[in-house]
């Protein structure tokens, strides 16, 4: 509210030994809030003629109007004969347009609350329908991907490039920085323990194992979903809100081909990379911290890696980044498609696809160490 | 008080980097105005209006809303005393019509939800809507309808000075006339005073008082709508004299 103007007020005045209602004050949408109970009681006035008398009003906006229209309306309701006085010029004219438009007006019902049950049954429709339609686009990335696997002439090579720069060049700082970070813990968390068994040199190895085998990949993946999955999401989610995809497929460019294929095959080729950066600074981490506190020089804990870990480990700690990647892209790309209309559509759907894809990230994640375990690897 | 400057802009300049659009201009609109904002497309109307609401700061010059500086203005809260419907709308996406309409109801106002409800509902019959539009959620209206409800919200507060973005574009011409009459009738009830950029000559010649021709960085014409059109400019004479142009100064020397 206005601090400086002083506060306006709307008034009515209802005159019972001359029946009179007397309308004071400032009508307008500012000041009627003052207007409690506008209306009379039926026991006002036993007799029927009634005066307004508009003459004390100082102003009157549309909202006043449509005021006085009901009190108008009541008086009518009580069977009683109005008479408006004082009215004139311009709120005359006012009063007359508001009073034409009434007929117009149906206040609308407000939508019928849901039961507890139709809460439930409507939500679990609609998370299967999207874990339906999620299905349904991974199908169609995986059809169209082989489409330009085998024509891979067709394929948007710039577009790609320009990916594995956004996706990864410019993650590099904060991959590096985070993993550096994680084996710097782990190998604190470790000497601590290690200690106390005097098994000062095993720290290569547990080192070695949780980074290359799974926090590398998994803490690259959880990165990439926030930075990148997000950021599909909002890009595309914002392009359907200002129908830019229809604009696309109207000049005959199928969005997927240009906003989901690039992104995919770019992720599935960063990932990988960004993964083995995360490996590489993570391990420098854990040396600095073993050197450290444990005394344990960078040539031998070299020498150990070979030793505490097999080649295998390695790559398939690699192996995992392209499903991860494919995963993080699809559900980016997926969220992007199902926004709606608004722009708040936009940010709930990134969020969703943040989570959504950390969540998938990690299923795919415990599904392969089932899997391994099986093939005894 | 009747010639009391409600707009007042005095060497103005607006440069986008080096590249400028505006140079020196000069006017004022007084109350109860209906003022016409004209000018080719890119010309820099937009930009203007957006100084003029405070939105953006010119480069150079000074412009008072209500005879105050900018600053004054948002402090005494005057903005709440200016509506403006926005060339796209900018209806607020994730809210249906009726809450956009009464979104500032609701902020500067401490009347009841239902007469809330009936105001929003009265502002949208003003503008043509019926009260069911009110439900639906901005994207899910026509161009036409999306500039109707903006104007609703721009109205919601009975404003005294009312800022609008190319009104009648994108109506049909029915429903074009009616915004003009509209516009019109407001201005003769409320003593609303309107600022407006529009295209559209019919308009021009039906509601605008006053209006000025923005060209070449600067005020080309000004005066009332006969003054302009009348400029000998080139430009002027060519945004006038096209086809469109005369049929629309006939039909407003020969209603009907
Ligand atoms: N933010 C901006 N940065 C640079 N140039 C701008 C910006 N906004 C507007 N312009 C330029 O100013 C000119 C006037 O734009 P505008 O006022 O929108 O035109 P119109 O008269 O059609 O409404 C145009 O040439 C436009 O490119
Ligand atoms: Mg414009």
């Amino acid at each position: 509210m206005t601090a400086r103007l002083p506060p306006k007020s709307a008034g009515l005045v209802f005159e019972a030994d001359y029946p009179r209602v007397r309308l004071t004050g400032y009508w307008i949408t500012t000041a009627i809030g003052s207007l409690d109970e506008p209306m009379p009681s039926p026991g006002w006035w036993p007799g029927r003629a009634v005066t307004i008398d508009a003459g004390e009003l100082r102003a009157l906006d549309t909202a006043g109007a449509w005021l006085l229209g009901k009190l108008i309306g009541v008086l009518e309701s009580q069977q009683r004969e109005w008479r408006l006085e004082n009215l004139e010029g311009h709120r005359r004219t006012l009063f007359e347009l508001v009073q034409s438009r009434q007929s117009d007006i149906r206040p609308v019902e407000p939508p019928r609350r849901q039961g507890m049950l139709e809460q439930v049954g409507r939500a679990s429709h609609d998370h299967l329908n999207v874990a339906n339609a999620l299905l349904a686009f991974i199908g169609e990335s995986a059809s169209v991907l082989f489409n330009h696997l085998i024509r891979p002439w067709r394929l948007r090579l710039p577009l790609i490039l320009t990916e594995v720069e956004e996706a990864g060049v410019r993650a590099v700082p904060i991959v590096a920085l985070l993993s550096f970070l994680l084996g710097v813990t782990l190998a604190y968390q470790g000497s601590v323990q290690l200690r106390i068994y005097g098994a000062n040199i095993y720290i290569v190895d547990l080192t070695a194992l949780t980074i290359f085998r799974e926090l590398a990949s998994l803490m690259t993946a959880v990165i990439v979903a926030g930075r990148t999955g997000a950021a599909y999401t909002a890009e595309i989610g914002t392009m359907k809100v200002t129908e830019e995809l229809d604009a696309l497929r109207t000049i005959g460019i199928p969005p997927f081909d240009l906003l989901v294929l690039p992104r995919i095959l770019g992720l599935m080729i960063t990932l990988p990379l960004l993964t083995l950066l995360a490996d590489v600074t993570g391990i420098f981490g854990a040396m600095l911290m073993a050197k450290s506190l444990l005394d344990i020089s960078f040539q031998s804990f070299l020498d150990r890696i070979p030793e505490a870990i097999s080649m295998a480990s390695f790559v398939l700690g690699l192996i995992k980044a392209p499903v991860f990647a494919m995963i993080i892209a699809a559900v980016g790309c997926f969220q992007g498609f199902r926004v709606t209309g608004a722009a708040d559509s936009v940010g709930r759907q990134t969020t969703l696809s943040v989570v959504q894809s950390i969540f998938l990230v990690i299923v795919a994640d415990a599904a392969f160490s089932v899997l391994f375990s099986w093939f005894g690897i | 008080m009747m010639n009391e400057n409600i707009l007042e802009v005095r060497n103005l300049h607006t440069c986008f980097g080096r590249e400028c659009i505006h140079e020196d201009l000069n006017f004022e609109v007084r109350r109860g105005e209906i003022f016409a904002i004209v000018g080719g497309s890119g010309s820099g109307k937009t930009v203007l209006l957006r100084e003029a609401l405070l939105l953006q700061e010119p480069t150079a010059g000074t412009i008072k809303v209500f005879g105050e500086t900018p600053r004054q203005v948002e402090k005494n809260g005057l903005r709440q005393r200016t509506g403006v419907l926005f060339q796209h709308g900018a209806l607020f996406s994730s809210l249906t019509v009726q809450q956009n309409v009464e979104t500032p109801i609701i902020e500067h106002t401490t009347l009841s939800p239902g007469l809330r409800h009936e105001l929003g509902c009265l502002k949208l019959a003003l503008v043509g809507l019926a009260s069911e539009n009110g439900r639906k959620l901005p994207a899910q209206l026509s161009g036409g309808m999306l500039k109707r409800a903006a104007l609703a919200r721009a109205l919601a507060l009975d404003p005294e000075l009312l800022f609008l973005d190319e009104p009648t574009a994108g109506l049909d011409p029915a429903s074009a006339d009616a915004l003009d009459d509209l516009i019109l009738q407001l201005r003769d009830s409320l003593g609303l005073t309107v600022v407006m950029i529009t295209h559209d000559l019919d308009t021009l010649w039906r509601a605008a008082d006053r209006a000025i021709f923005l060209g070449e960085r600067r005020i080309l014409a000004g005066g009332t709508m006969k003054q302009i059109s009348g400029s000998g400019h080139p430009l002027v004479k060519a945004y006038f004299q096209g086809n469109r142009g005369r049929g629309a100064r006939e039909a407003a020397w020969n209603p009907g």
